[in-house]
């Protein structure tokens, strides 16, 4: 009788040892496969062009010496900020766009049980699953249309229609989660809908509302098909087409210089999930753990 | 400070008729709990007054107004939760605040407003928290201090302590009451417990299927129920219930208690059931009416039977005997002197003096 704790203590112990032998084992495959290609990136843009064309010098490491000139030539002599400013553009009044639409659209569905609102909750989140490959098309004539061809203008106005519907869809699982008796006792306090969506609702959700405003963020500012498929002045371009077109010239890839873009270009996505990403999570998983 | 009126109220989901017509009138500074087992309508009846239920028919007045169309927060009622309901971002003064700043109240007055309502309640020194750093007791406090700074004509309370253990159960319950005696506010409050509406009521209206079946104080609900459904909720454990014939013997009218004993009724009792003598009639009789037989001289009203013993729940003060008479599973509330054990015989004496004879075709005592 006295001898089974120590019968199965070790064995748990062992056990726990292997699960995580096994954990570190398979992360770190992971690490390595997913950070080798910003690493390949950021060897690239260090190298000289004489290294980068050198066949036979090791391509994972930097040898004749590290240079910043790629950066330099990027920031200075080249229309990389033109785009960097584009894209900021874009993005600060694509997310602000996404937030007050499917902040305002998941109040509603979620909260103001009006007729056909469930069906409508439905058909926002099937909207999401059209591929944009397909709209880009139909799209093209609207922005045409518009006069907006050639300019970022289309892209603000394009960009909405790929986050509203999934925004919109994770904020009203969030809303939804709120307990009803919240509303009423923000009613029974003399709330009117704007104030309780402004000052419990949006407040209570706000992990939901980062992990919107990210999703909105990442499709507004690394989106490629559209800005190809509309903009064709090098003034009006933005980051992720910008780069590819100016620093390929014909069939002259200027790979320090790419690489150096791409990664620049990489940097405030990355700044902004390593801040928000707890927020992210949460915002992500909220279904999952609440009641 | 008002009296809140309910004419002919009704209320129907869809097909359902969740409240079918209830008339109450509760004078100003009463304690109303409305009592009944789920899905009576009790708190349907409460949503409706607090505004957040449309009203499908009748009236509902708080003073002279008629309120049925008037928004929640223009009926000056506040309510307190049975989940809280505290706004989760915000600390405790700010939860207690929310009303009131909505209401552009002057920051002074609101300062002052939160602290005598936090010192009424205790919790002057939680001002700065936020809820989920509270303990359930400490939240339903807050709620309660949300509801409190308002200063409403009429209180909500919306099963309030059911979230919380039995121990702090007892104590809320206390101090809800010591509330009430301060502030005297209207107060209407919703609880399936019978323990509470008996201990905080000044009047217990107690619901069944949308209806109320009787309103009246605790003690006339206790003692003098109306209806069979009023006299089986009320009391714990609930009245035994058993079938029995009302017959002439000796000169005097006896219940004859099916498989049991013939329990002679009190004079004014058994005069007033005159016309149902050899009626078939349903007996109730609490608990506390069936005692242990030791101690009982033969003298006084009581009548002995022997009993077989099924299950015996010693809780400390008392012992709860189920026993068995017949087919029927009764249960007597006996002293912790005697010892009674599963499956012996014993005598239990009946006392028939707060014996409740029931029409069963009516369910009404009679």
């Amino acid at each position: 009788m006295t001898a089974l704790p120590f019968t199965t203590a070790p064995s748990l112990r062992t056990n726990r040892r292997w699960a995580l032998v096994a954990a570190y084992a398979c992360l770190g495959i992971f690490v390595v496969f997913f950070l080798f290609p910003p690493y390949y990136m950021l060897v690239t843009s260090l190298k000289t062009n004489a290294e980068i064309a050198e066949l036979a010098s090791n391509p994972w490491i930097v040898t004749d010496g590290v240079t910043f000139g790629h950066y330099a030539h990027l920031l200075t002599e080249s229309s990389f900020p033109r785009f960097f400013l584009n894209t900021t553009i874009v993005t600060v009044i694509v997310v602000a766009i996404t937030m007050v639409i499917s902040v305002l659209a998941a109040y509603s569905l979620a909260r103001l049980r009006f007729w056909g609102s469930g069906v409508l909750a439905t058909g926002v989140f099937l909207t999401y699953l059209v591929p944009d490959t397909l709209l880009f098309i139909p799209l093209f004539k609207i922005v045409g249309w518009l006069g907006l061809l050639d300019t970022y203008w289309s892209l603000i106005l394009v960009y909405p229609t790929l986050t509203v519907p999934f925004c919109t869809w994770i904020m009203i699982g969030y809303f939804g989660s709120i307990p009803r008796e919240l509303d009423e006792a923000a009613l029974i306090d003399g709330a009117n809908h704007l104030q309780m969506l402004l000052k419990v609702f949006i407040p209570v959700a706000l992990p939901g509302l980062i992990a919107a405003t990210i999703f909105a963020f990442t499709v507004a500012w690394a989106n490629f098909l559209y800005p190809l498929a509309y903009i064709y002045s090098e003034s009006e371009m933005v980051l992720t087409v910008g780069t590819v077109t100016t620093l390929i010239k014909g069939d002259v890839f200027h790979w320090g210089g790419l690489m150096a873009g791409a990664l620049l270009a990489a940097a405030p996505p990355v700044i902004l999930y390593a801040f928000l990403m707890d927020y992210y999570i949460a915002g992500l998983t909220s279904g999952a753990t609440k009641g | 400070m008002a009296d809140v009126t309910l004419q002919k109220l009704v209320k129907t989901f869809d097909t359902v008729e969740a409240v079918r017509g209830i008339d109450l009138s509760i004078p100003n500074n009463e304690f109303v709990v409305l009592v009944g087992p789920s899905g009576c309508g009790k708190s349907t009846v409460l949503r409706m007054v607090a505004g957040l239920e449309d009203v499908t028919g009748g009236d509902i007045r708080i003073g002279d107004v008629r309120v049925n169309d008037v928004p929640p927060k223009d009926r000056n009622i506040a309510m307190v939760f049975q989940n809280y309901a505290l706004y989760p971002h915000m600390t405790v003064a700010q939860n207690m605040s929310f009303g009131l700043r909505l209401r552009k109240v002057a920051k002074s007055e609101i300062r002052d407003k939160v602290q005598r309502a936090a010192d009424i309640l205790g919790i002057a020194e939680l001002l700065d928290r936020r809820p989920r750093e509270l303990s359930g007791g400490q939240r339903q406090r807050v709620a309660m201090g949300r509801a409190i700074v308002r200063d409403p004509e009429v209180f909500l309370f919306d099963e309030p302590l059911s979230n919380l253990d039995a121990k702090l159960r007892g104590q809320m319950r206390i101090e809800i009451q010591r509330l009430h005696q301060q502030l005297r506010t209207t107060t209407i409050y919703v609880t399936h417990d019978q323990v509470e509406a008996m201990t905080l009521a000044d009047r217990v209206v107690v619901m069944n299927a949308g209806r109320i079946e009787q309103a009246g104080t605790p003690d006339e609900v206790y003692h003098r129920p109306r209806t069979r459904f009023v006299a089986g909720f009320m009391g714990s454990p609930a009245m035994n219930f058993l079938d029995c014939q009302l017959t002439e013997a000796d000169g005097r009218t006896v219940a004859r208690l099916a498989d049991g004993p013939a329990l002679p009724l009190p004079a004014e009792q058994a005069e007033r059931l005159r016309g149902h003598t050899g009626r078939k009639l349903v007996a109730g009789l609490r608990p506390e009416n069936i005692r242990e037989a030791a101690g009982h001289d033969g003298a006084g009203s009581g009548v002995p039977h022997d009993v077989a013993v099924d299950i015996v729940e010693p809780l400390g003060r008392e012992t709860i005997v189920y026993f068995r008479l017949g087919d029927a599973t009764l249960c007597a509330r006996v002293g912790t002197e005697v010892h009674p054990r599963a499956g012996e015989r014993t005598s239990l004496v009946f006392h028939p003096d707060r014996l409740h004879l029931i029409d069963p075709e009516t369910d009404l005592v009679l």
